[in-house]
């Protein structure tokens, strides 16, 4: 018979390696998946693994994928750690953009670099604020962060079309529900003429140094740590629970806020109902599998980058389904996650005795 | 008058399928087992029952064939999470992004596709299915709270530990109550796909397997208030189309958020107390049980 | 919880061994067979593509769709136009297409790669496409860009629509023969001027035949959305509305007034077999002609820039499949719309129109500009409800 023991101490080399393992298994499932849809898999696999990164160009847009992903996920890693589960980035990525377009709309073409930063600050003050509604409910009411933090998503959502729709429409824009296009004051400098990276990339990575330092170098970081693995010893400790409620959220909705200020102001150059593009959902991904550690959420967002990039590169060179990049990202997870649990736990292979009648 | 009672009769086929959901959900949690997975398996329900539906042209078929692959990927959630104790949000979770992908990648080459409508429906005549899941609503508390079963069922969300103690299979109990709220979760999927709109389209759920996860908790875990929460809920949602429809002075995009506000003003209500849920949540929800060496 | 003791080394093993598992494809640069282009050296963005090398092979076309080719609507018409204009140029043309593009920041990377894969003409079918387009465009003056639905152009981005709001007129007609409670239901989808500009014509269709008929309208927020288009269809009909209207993407809503037993039209394309007994007629557009007109263009060297708004004189859109439950009369007074649309006889926007709340926007006789009807952002008297613009 084939039991599952605890160990005595989680196992290191499996900790290590099972990102990876998770990462062979998802491939090797995708192989077949390739097969089996009558595709070549060495080119299906180049599309997702090579393509994105073959030259200069395809960095760039690399990068403009990596900046919302690696930023969120930074966030919800803290959140995670924490016990604190934020569904919600998508909508505080919203509120972000909807904050950050409220400053672009105010630019002037003699604008500094005092409003891009006025804009970036805002878009994390967006995100913050939205996230803090999910904080404030859940401190005073005891209502479950997951579902006000999802719920308010849609809400994000509708209040994007309200503005959008309304107040903020371009009265130049034969009333297409859209803003301005923002001028060129209010656009995230680029990083090279001729591509679409912008500074935010840089963000992301300095975002992530900074989450490094905190969490393990910091004493606010070691006390989220307790806090997240064992709530009774951080109450012993005279840890606030409070704030080990309020500061990932805080923190996590800022992040996402000024994810969404970069999209809006990057790439996007204006506000409409698509900006917000599911980011803050795929990030959830991005921070289990980057095992909930700055330096781990930083690989995995270029490799979920990878994969939304190599997703949509095999559906318009190869004719592979589009859905096929969330069927990856969810065997990634599922592969993770069963490869985690040997992490803590070994298969031990025991001996069953036959079991004497019981004399009644 | 008579638009109110149309409106009511709309509510509740709007609240039929969040309510089997709820009630799945209710059979989970009272186990002991959160799964955030609701969203992911009534997509793969919803596109199994399509397609069944389209080759079979059996709607009660089509149906159970919906719940039987939503069961199918709860058991695999259930063994993850009870056997190998892999953490139930985090597997929740990968469901509902593993459920939405392969759902959608399944469902390509059913998005052109229809069933055949069923006749016109009266004042008061619903789907059969609509009448099942009141029926369900009665028996799954009766099933809960009049019966042994029920019993030990509640007994293992309460604290596993006694209940193993007592000589019960906690775990084999938990994963049949997984597979069988999995499935009507499931049956809740179908339904939107089988017979509310008989099309595929990705995504079609659009948030509904988390309005029911949110259901149970206001229904703080009992059916007969999951129905009430269903149909509250359903109302909202067909309220804020009719307000729309007779040009009431508000901004469409509020009377669209109306529901998901709606949604969190009733959590905040019943969740304040906190006494009072601690009274009603099963005790160890969410946490993963060890049976001793 | 995934969690170890000794977070430093740990992660930093981690790191390093992700790191070197990217590092090995990159390095490894086989060209595969397949996939052509990745030979190639990186191409500067702004390489100008020489015009001559394309007579070397077929004209190579891509189309942008924003929704799968299966929805039965908007896209699907799109990609019916696509195949037939490449078996129209059987040999001379080769054809792609990607779907479910997003509108917005993804566009422009697949319409860059559209035009790194060698196509010189390419299509994008949704107003969302804009932006993205026009930065293209301006890095590639050597291809051509269709954009539909949009209102900039530029040298070489001429934009191109289909007038919908003709099929909605002559639905409303038959709408305004066919309904008994003189209530009529439109779902609507997202609030651009196309969609306020059918939901108007519709009515104005419907009044022709009885000037008392009311519209009432429902916002999705969607182009498609099945269950939600179902319940809002529903709504409608439980306010009184018989005949339904739509110009969301799915047939959803013909299928809840077929359960209802009540009527609808189908939208974008022939959706007689969702609903047979509900089914009125279906506004359908055909992008053929103007796709064809497209390639011709391009092939023949003569492609200009431009806006062109097709409507039924050019077969862009028609109410096809009218029901026989129709009065003939009814059908009778269509053809005859139809010809004067055709030979320019017949404006459906001409005054006097008034609006909601009663302001002449069109004085007698008065008839509309393109410009005017592009930007519509008022609802005629008789639609009931509140326009989503906030205000």
């Amino acid at each position: 018979m084939i039991k599952l023991e605890p160990r005595a101490e989680p196992s290191r080399w499996l900790a290590v390696l099972s990102p990876l393992f998770a990462l062979s298994l998802t491939v090797a499932l995708g192989v077949l998946l390739f097969v089996l849809l009558d595709k070549d898999p060495l080119s299906c696999l180049q599309m997702f693994f090579v393509e994105p990164i073959k030259n200069a160009r395809a960095i760039a847009e690399l990068s403009i994928k990596v900046t919302p992903l690696l930023l969120i996920g930074l966030g919800l890693s803290l959140c995670f750690r924490s016990n604190v589960w934020n569904i919600g980035a998508e909508g505080q990525f919203i509120l972000g953009s909807i904050f950050a377009t409220w400053v672009a709309l105010g630019a002037t073409p003699e604008s500094g670099t005092g409003l891009l930063i006025a804009l970036l600050v805002a878009g994390a003050l967006g995100g913050a604020l939205w996230a803090g509604v999910t904080a404030l409910l859940r401190d005073r009411f005891n209502a479950s962060e997951i579902l006000v933090s999802l719920m308010l998503v849609y809400v994000a959502e509708q209040l994007l079309a309200y503005l959008v729709n309304g107040p903020w429409k371009d009265p130049n824009g034969y009333n297409f529900p859209q803003t301005i296009t923002f001028l060129s004051t209010a656009r995230i400098p680029r990083l090279l003429e001729g591509s679409r990276a912008n500074i935010g990339v840089l963000l992301a990575l300095v975002s992530a140094v900074g989450c490094w330092i905190f969490l393990h170098k910091s004493f606010a970081g070691y006390r989220l740590d307790v806090a997240g693995l064992s709530p009774p010893a951080a109450r012993y400790a005279g840890f606030s629970a409070r704030s080990a409620l309020w500061l990932p959220l805080l923190v996590s909705g800022a992040l996402a806020g000024l994810a969404g200020a970069l999209e809006v102001a990057g790439p996007d150059g204006q506000l409409t109902t698509h900006v917000p593009l599911g980011y803050g959902f795929a990030a959830i991904i991005v921070a289990f599998v980057g095992r909930l550690d700055p330096i781990g959420v930083t690989f995995s967002s270029v490799l979920m980058s990878m994969f939304f990039i190599g997703g949509e590169l095999s559906q318009s060179r190869l004719g592979l389904p589009k859905s096929i990049t969330g069927v990856f990202q969810g065997l990634l997870l599922f592969s993770l996650l069963t490869c985690d649990t040997f992490v803590k736990n070994k298969l031990r292979f025991v001996a069953v005795l036959p079991r004497k009648a019981a004399a009644k | 008058m008579n638009e109110l009672i149309l409106l009511f009769g709309s509510s509740i086929d709007s609240g039929t399928p969040l309510l089997l959901a709820a009630l799945g959900l209710i059979i989970n949690e009272r186990s002991g087992v959160i799964n955030l997975g609701a969203e992911g398996l009534m997509l793969i329900a919803a596109i199994t029952g399509f397609a069944s539906a389209l080759a079979t042209n059996n709607d009660a078929l089509a149906l159970l064939a919906g719940a039987a692959a939503a069961a199918v990927f709860s058991a695999f959630f259930g063994f993850l999470v009870i056997w190998l104790n892999a953490n139930q949000y985090a597997t929740g979770l990968a469901l509902s992004l593993f459920g939405s992908g392969f759902s959608a990648f399944v469902g390509i080459r059913y998005t052109q596709e229809s069933l055949a409508v069923a006749g016109h429906h009266g004042l008061l005549s619903h789907h059969y299915l609509v009448y099942v899941a009141a029926l369900l609503t009665v028996g799954l508390s009766w099933f809960l709270f009049r019966s042994k079963a029920g019993l030990v069922l509640r007994a293992i969300g309460e604290s596993p530990e006694s209940a193993q103690a007592l000589g019960y299979p906690v775990r084999s109990i938990r994963l049949a109550a997984v597979v069988t709220g999995g499935a009507l979760v499931g049956l809740a999927g179908a339904f939107v796909s089988v017979v509310s709109t008989p099309l595929w389209v990705e995504g079609m759920i659009a948030g509904k397997g988390w309005i029911a996860l949110a259901l149970t908790t206001f229904a703080t875990w009992r059916p007969a208030r999951a129905l009430l929460g269903a149909y509250l809920f359903g109302f909202v949602t067909m309220l804020q189309l009719h307000l729309q429809g007779r040009g009431v002075n508000l901004p469409v995009e509020l009377l669209t958020a109306l529901p998901y506000l709606a949604t969190i003003f009733v959590l905040v209500l019943i969740s304040r107390n906190p006494r009072w849920i601690a009274a009603n949540m099963p005790t160890s929800l969410g946490k993963p049980f060890y049976p001793g060496a | 919880m995934p969690r170890f003791l000794d977070h430093t080394v740990v992660h930093s093993c981690t790191a390093s061994l992700l790191a070197l598992a990217f590092m090995l494809p990159a390095c490894s640069k086989k060209p595969s067979g397949d996939a052509a282009p990745s030979a190639a050296p990186a191409p500067p963005a702004a390489e100008p593509k020489a015009v001559e090398a394309k007579a070397a092979g077929p004209l190579k076309i891509a189309f942008a769709y924003v929704g799968p080719v299966g929805d039965a609507g908007w896209t699907f018409a799109h990609d019916k136009a696509r195949k037939e204009a490449e078996a129209a140029f059987a040999g001379k043309v080769k054809t792609s297409f990607v779907e479910n593009v997003p509108e917005a920041a993804d566009a422009e990377r697949v319409i860059r790669d559209m035009v790194d894969q060698g196509n010189t003409l390419i299509f994008g079918t949704t107003f969302g496409y804009m932006e993205p387009m026009l930065k293209v465009a301006s890095d590639n003056p050597n291809v051509h860009f269709e954009h539909a639905t949009g209102y900039k152009t530029a040298a070489n981005l001429r934009t191109y629509d289909s007038r919908t709001y003709e099929g909605a007129y002559l639905a409303g007609v038959v709408a305004g023969a066919m309904t008994k409670s003189k209530v009529l239901g439109v779902v609507g989808s997202i609030p651009i001027p196309e969609v306020i500009r059918n939901i108007d014509s519709f009515t104005l269709g419907a009044q022709s035949m009885n000037p008392d008929i009311k519209t009432k309208v429902v916002w999705v927020g969607k182009w498609f959305d099945p269950p939600k288009e179902g319940e809002a269809a529903k709504a409608l009909l439980d306010q009184g509305a018989d005949v339904l209207m739509q110009n969301t993407d799915s047939s959803a809503v013909l299928q809840t007034a077929e359960k209802a037993g009540k009527f609808a039209f189908g939208w974008d394309s022939d959706m007689t077999k969702y609903g047979p007994n509900a089914h009125l007629a279906s506004a359908v557009i055909n992008w053929a002609p103007y796709y064809q007109k497209a390639i011709k263009d391009a092939l023949e060297g003569s492609w200009k820039t431009g806006q062109v708004w097709w409507g039924v004189k050019d077969g862009a859109i028609d109410l096809v499949s009218i029901s026989d439950k129709v009065p003939a009369a009814t059908k009778t007074k269509i053809e005859e719309l139809k010809k004067g649309l055709k030979d320019g006889s017949f404006t459906i926007w001409k005054g006097p129109i008034k609006d909601q709340s009663g302001k002449e926007v069109l004085k007698a006789d008065e008839k509309a500009e393109d410009k005017m009807m592009l930007g519509i952002n008022f609802y005629v008297k008789g639609v009931e409800g509140k326009l989503p613009s906030g205000k």
